[in-house]
């Protein structure tokens, strides 16, 4: 590789943007409660001290199943419209599609005041609920953005074939198109997951007494003394983001040499 | 059998009423809720457009609004100009088998938790923190650096890296949909290498640079996160204030207000900044492009600029004060609605 100008800037980008996310295990193993430099020495008690916080495992618990049920509804939401959008020809297609997809650029301080502003007129009270209910409606685009890719790689000759071959529309479904698009599905899954585990806001403002990991965290960050533990949580959690994004990577590749297409990009 | 517009519109059908229940029909009622006043803990359903007027008027909100566009656009600006080099490079010069790697890596971050990235931040820019510790040992500067942390430049630093790879992607598929041969074309014409980049590659790009402008510029006005933890209190944005409303002021409609008025704003910089660069850009074209072209656009540009800061300074105490407002911003926003009519998209495609 030829060592450009281009190039240098876009290494060192690439450095800069990975800078602070370097930082967290280097003070998550470093023996000492004061975030700076130089290093203390190496230590696991951080670590230690995860295991006997019970508000943490609360939290833990809580945010599993809102990811576990956000990344489930979204995305058999999000296989309705991307089948719809890549399959049909409807009035109003792009007025619908743009409206799902708009939790995409609306900041989720909007979306989430005004899904409290509702709960809290309707006399309800938030819960874990209601942070599955925000979770998926902003979950959905991102599931409708990766099914949309898998749908139209799929070679629409292939159900033709067989309803021509006397399946009903249903069992060619389950038959053809899902095996096809299945490896688009484990990765919406994947990736809702993550979005739903990462998030803050719609959680911070509906979760009420029930915290979700990162509103626990949230919480955590006001005390200077409980910033090493804060740091070893935050290393567990970027390292399981990234082992479960891998894993949606590989799976969005699977999906795109099923259908016999070469790689044109990441995610979105 | 049933059309297929039919089965289209059932298929849809059930994300389409989510969305409806969970984004419009609450988007609509914190709409009728800024029109309402809350008197201690009941709520007073008699329309009023006070929170609007206090909204506009009151220096605070005032501040804390132009604040967030400020620093929204100043975190748009630097992020599309430093994507912009490495989304080139990612198309131009990687090799096509690398691409999705590239891609990849760089999205990674964005997919890792945003609270503690925005954390990693406070942590780095902090009194004795690696940068200042880092620099003091160097022996680069003989005591810490205030200027970086609690203020607006600390929440651009740190929403600028939080938005980066929402910048690269859309830059990176308008410039992989550009046909290589036309810049062959142009570099066989004669055109330098140069020439071909600003006349060819840049104008093909700017979809995906508007793209960029809009994803990064929406979200980050509305930032909750980023204010609290690295701003202080000089970088208090106004989704802070709106939660101030209702969680700590109990003031319902006022937070409901704050929001819709900040989604009305944002939507008219837009409609302003999208409508005044198609017309620039054609004026541009028209006094005859290159140098003199810029300047004559250039010049329209600041002029129209500066006309409208001095009425925003002075409108207020020429008219009454809220309605000079809503004044001014239907007028910036007649002349945009004029612009998209009157002109047609050029060849920048914007």
């Amino acid at each position: 590789m030829k060592l450009t100008p281009l190039t240098v800037f876009a290494g060192l980008y690439l450095l800069v943007l990975y800078a602070p996310i370097a930082l967290l295990p280097l003070f998550a193993f470093n023996d000492g409660t004061v975030i700076a430099f130089p290093l203390q020495g190496f230590t696991l008690q951080w670590f230690a001290a995860l295991l006997d916080t019970p508000a943490l495992h609360e939290a833990t618990l809580n945010s599993l199943i809102i990811a576990v049920s956000t990344s489930v509804f979204a995305t058999i939401l999000g296989l309705f419209a991307a089948r719809a959008a890549t399959r049909y020809n409807f009035p109003a297609k792009g007025g619908i599609v743009g409206f799902i997809m708009l939790p995409l650029v609306l900041p989720e301080v909007i979306v989430a005041i005004s899904l409290l502003i509702v709960l809290m007129q309707l006399g309800l009270d938030s819960g874990t609920w209601s942070i599955i209910a925000g979770h998926t409606l902003i979950c959905t685009p991102f599931a409708i953005a990766i099914l949309q890719g898998s749908f139209s790689n799929m070679d629409r000759s292939l159900e033709e074939a067989a309803v021509d071959l006397g399946e009903t529309p249903w069992s060619t479904f389950r038959l053809i198109t899902l095996p096809l698009v299945t490896p688009g599905i484990i990765a919406s899954l994947l990736i809702c997951f993550t979005i739903s585990l990462d998030e803050f806001i719609i959680a911070f403002f509906l979760s009420g007494n029930e915290p979700t990991l990162p509103v626990y965290l949230w919480g955590q960050l006001r005390f200077p003394a409980r910033l090493p533990v804060v740091m070893a949580l935050g290393t567990i959690l970027v390292i399981l983001s990234v082992l479960l994004l891998v894993l949606a990577e590989t799976f969005r590749r699977r999906g795109l040499k099923r259908a016999g297409l070469k790689d044109t990009g990441g995610f979105l | 059998m049933r059309s297929e517009a039919g089965k289209g519109l059932t298929l849809i059908s059930p994300t389409l009423v989510y969305a409806l229940l969970l984004l419009a029909a609450p988007l609509v009622s914190i709409v009728l809720l800024s029109f309402w006043t809350q008197n201690f803990l009941t709520i007073e359903r008699v329309f009023t457009t006070g929170n609007y007027a206090e909204a506009l008027t009151d220096p605070l909100y005032r501040e804390l609004m132009l604040r967030s566009l400020r620093i929204s656009g100043m975190v748009t600006l630097l992020t599309v100009a430093l994507a912009f080099p490495v989304a080139y490079y990612i198309s131009f010069h990687v090799r096509p088998d690398r691409k999705s790697l590239w891609l990849f890596l760089i999205t990674i971050p964005f997919w890792t938790s945003y609270l503690i990235r925005v954390f990693l931040w406070r942590v780095i820019l902090a009194y004795d923190g690696p940068v200042n510790s880092g620099l003091m040992a160097v022996g680069l500067i003989d005591e810490p650096l205030s200027w970086i942390l609690y203020n607006a430049n600390a929440v651009v630093i740190t929403l600028a890296h939080a938005f980066a790879p929402f910048a690269i992607l859309p830059i990176f598929v308008s410039l992989e949909k550009i046909d290589r041969s036309l810049l062959e074309a142009s570099r066989d014409l004669g055109e330098s290498k140069a020439m071909t980049f600003l006349r060819v590659t840049l104008p093909l790009a700017m979809p995906g640079v508007l793209a960029a402008v809009l994803i990064v510029f929406i979200p980050t006005v509305g930032d909750y996160v980023t204010p609290r933890l690295v701003g202080g209190s000089g970088g208090t944005m106004i989704a802070n204030m709106i939660y101030a409303q209702i969680f700590d002021l109990n003031d319902r409609p006022m937070g409901a207000t704050l929001a819709v008025l900040a989604m009305m704003i944002v939507a008219m910089v837009l409609l302003w900044g999208i409508s005044r660069l198609r017309f620039w850009l054609w004026l541009a074209d028209r006094a005859g492009g290159g140098v003199k072209g810029m300047a004559v656009a250039l010049a329209a540009a600041l002029a129209e600029i500066v006309a409208l800061r001095a009425l925003f300074v002075l409108g207020p105490a020429l008219l009454v004060a809220g309605a000079g407002v809503i004044v001014l911003l239907a007028l910036a926003t007649a002349g945009s609605i004029l612009i998209f009519l009157r002109l047609p998209k050029g060849r920048w495609g914007i």
